[in-house]
């Protein structure tokens, strides 16, 4: 019997190494050591309710442990073979248990190719990634076909860059192929810096091998033998998997000069990045990685021609390396059968934002908004109604519910205003205000741009400050237009993909809500009740009773009252902290 | 620590390996496999019910039948202990009572292989032990 504990960075912030501590010790208690094994997995993906046990074979499935449950896990699941039932995932809409995961709303719908391995081999152990057919991919790209063979298959497989833009892949290797040199290198752009995205970090800290694996078949195809991964320092526990593979690897030979006896030579390092967002462009990621300032450059020269140091260097997102060796031992064929005519295969979203089942997916291309939101989704939080999806990070923009409809794909999503990006999707309801989204973005941007060009440094710089002269209710419609017309000339002007993309929060925002604009600026109201600057407290007079609770809360002295009589609030003064709100038992007070 | 120096040495490696993760690939699997519930109340194990899991985990293996065994709670037929339940895929669960090994022999070679019925069949009024 096999106990899978999840031990992403999720999990494991909710205890999940005390959780196998406390499987251990009750497993050798019971004398059960030998014939239980705990396993540490990578990411499970339902991390709304982690952290994650999983029991094999009988596929049980607990969600939200705690480490002393563990104790009975090992007394009740183990010893008496009865199911701990309020460790069971609760249906929400049958209100009934569902112990095997394949039951569940959140599995049904998903199709695992990166993520094949996350939550099932422990990411430590080179071993059971062997038995997974690891590294079998790379044997066979050794023995069986030449560098041409493996390009054309890929280019077959008709697999997109995973990281946002969505070139094909089997290009990018053949045009880094094509191109002779002394030296070439393979990078793996591991800077993963959405906000709310973690797919690639699951990848690493659930399958690290996988990358490893797909790197070296990259070295294979476009002859190179060295690879690099850039990630960032704020991933101790990815980086942290991802040595220990390469370690592995090369212990096992799988790494190094003439792997499995082929004369074909190569090794991965990595490099550490500091967390800035334009690092994320493969420029700027090569820059960096010299040891020079994080800028892009204009392209061309692309990478593949003249990258790091100089040299052809061809760059792939985590997830798209993680489809590659499926892709080998599968098949093009297996592959672009899944997804859609022009957008072949899975993808995989970090699930956010007010949504019930917050976690990592993997789905088909062409899967609906509405499918992933509702189904896999579990909908919206507290049965508030769906607002809007930012799908793309700061470079892409806001979906709404005409777009619940549409295949999600590349185009598609290009279509609709927004971008795939890496994968970020955060889900908001009624409560969200879209003009301080787009602000949030836009502020997002204005720090994390490098400065090189100016429209991106100075022009979002201005339409950061034209959106929160609107949110504080100072707006006109005058700069409605000037948003619109900024945007539009940044878009067309910026040097690197960053500040081309940059404004896409504001334009999709304006395009979707412009009511919502209108009445920022003309009503100067703010109907979710996000813009301080718009929001007025008031007490009803008539349910008021005078306890002075409000009054005596409020920092800034602004409610004036003589006990047991109605107070008011003055609104110049109020600072609209939402302390009286807060301690009003009569439910006096309220925004308007 | 053995290098992995050619295609040969991999594939073997990982005949080597793949048993260490059988158990959690059959779970994976489990609706398209055979499924054996051991009930492992007290009145189970009393009857032999742990031996017995034994014995059908290599009776599996020697028949070449992929199959997932796993314990469950009492099933109420205490009397008839050890009592299993079986699910070939396509077919409705059934629970035998009274199994020793030879019965198990029984279910394995005639039941499960050939779908030929066998005695010991206990009616059950449930489809299956738990959701």
């Amino acid at each position: 019997m096999h106990v899978l504990v999840c031990g992403g960075t999720g999990c494991k912030a909710s205890q999940s190494h005390e959780i196998v501590e406390n499987l251990k010790s009750a497993l050798v208690e019971n004398g059960l050591q030998d014939e239980v094994q705990v396993i540490t997995t990578g990411c499970f993906g339902f991390c709304e309710k982690g952290p994650i046990v999983k029991m094999m074979p009988d596929n049980t499935f607990y969600t939200q442990v705690k480490p002393e449950d563990a104790r009975t896990i090992v007394e009740e699941h183990i010893i008496k073979g009865r199911k701990v039932t309020n460790l069971l995932y609760t249906d929400p809409e049958t209100n009934e248990h569902v112990s095997d995961s394949k039951h569940m709303g959140f599995y049904k719908k998903q199709v695992r190719i990166a993520l094949r391995n996350c939550g099932f081999i422990d990411p430590e152990n080179i071993e059971e990634f062997i038995s997974r057919d690891g590294y079998a991919a790379l044997g066979k790209c050794l023995t069986e076909l030449k560098p041409e063979d493996v390009i054309q298959e890929i280019k077959l497989s008709g697999l997109r860059g995973r990281g946002g833009g969505g070139f094909p892949t089997g290009l990018k290797w053949e045009i880094a192929s094509k191109n002779h040199a002394d030296q070439k290198y393979v990078v793996c752009n591991a800077d993963e810096g959405d906000p709310g995205a973690f797919m690639d970090r699951s990848i690493m800290e659930g399958d690290p091998h996988t990358i490893v694996e797909a790197m070296a078949i990259c070295g294979y195809a476009i002859g190179a033998t060295k690879g690099l991964v850039y990630i960032r320092a704020e991933y101790p526990l990815a980086i942290e998997r991802l040595q220990i593979a390469i370690k592995q690897a090369r212990e096992y030979g799988l790494l190094g000069t003439n792997i499995l006896g082929s004369g074909f030579d190569f090794d991965i390092e990595l490099r550490y990045g500091a967390g800035a967002f334009v690092c994320g462009e493969e420029t700027a990621l090569i820059h960096s990685m010299e040891g020079k300032r994080g800028e892009p450059t204009f392209k061309p020269p692309f990478p593949a021609v003249s990258g790091y140091l100089g040299k052809p260097t061809n760059v792939n997102n985590v997830e798209t390396f993680a489809n590659i060796p499926v892709i080998i031992n599968r098949g093009a064929d297996w592959f672009n059968k899944i997804g859609t005519e022009k957008s072949k295969g899975t993808k995989v979203f970090a699930l956010a934002g007010q949504i019930n089942n917050v976690g990592l997916i993997e789905v088909p291309m062409g899967i609906t908004l509405r499918e992933v939101i509702y189904e896999i989704g579990g909908g919206i939080k507290d049965g508030k109604e769906f607002k809007a999806v930012q799908t793309g990070g700061p470079s892409g923009g806001c979906l709404t519910t005409k777009h619940l409809d549409t295949p999600i794909d590349y185009d598609n999503l290009i279509a609709a205003g927004s971008m795939m990006g890496s994968g970020g999707m955060v889900v908001m309801d009624e409560t969200s205000c879209m003009v301080s989204i787009a602000k949030f973005y836009l502020e997002f941007t204005c720090e994390e741009s490098c400065g090189k060009c100016s429209p991106c440094r100075i022009g979002n710089k201005r339409l950061c400050e034209m959106l929160t002269k609107i949110s504080k209710g100072n707006g006109t419609m005058e700069d409605l237009y000037e948003l619109r017309n900024l945007a539009a000339v940044i878009k067309d002007t910026a040097l690197c993909g960053l500040g081309q993309t940059s404004p896409n929060p504001v334009l999709s925002t304006l395009d979707n809500f412009w009511d919502e604009y209108v009445e920022h600026v003309v009503d100067k109201k703010c109907r979710a009740g996000v813009c301080k600057s718009l929001m007025r407290y008031e007490i009803d007079q008539s349910k008021c009773v005078g306890c002075t609770a409000c009054a005596r809360n409020c920092p800034v002295n602004a409610i004036k009252g003589e006990k047991k009589m109605p107070h008011t609030i003055d609104t110049e003064v109020c600072i609209k902290c939402g302390a009286c709100i807060e301690r009003c038992k009569f439910g006096a007070i309220s925004i308007k | 620590m053995t290098k992995v120096k050619s295609l040969a040495d991999l594939k073997a490696m990982r005949e080597k390996f793949q048993s260490n993760l059988d158990v959690r690939e059959k779970g994976d699997i489990q609706d398209e496999i055979v499924q054996v519930k051991v009930a492992m109340a007290t009145c189970g194990i009393a009857s032999g019910a742990k031996q017995l899991m034994e014995y059908m985990m290599e009776k599996a293996e020697a028949l070449k039948i992929r199959a997932v065994f796993t314990q469950t709670d009492c099933m109420g037929h205490c009397q008839l202990e050890p009592t299993i339940e079986v699910k070939v895929p396509g077919r409705d669960p059934l629970v035998f009572g009274h199994v020793d090994n030879k019965k198990a022999d029984e279910i394995f070679e005639k039941y499960i292989v050939n779908n030929e019925m066998v005695e010991g069949v206990i009616p059950v009024n449930r489809e299956v032990i738990d959701k």
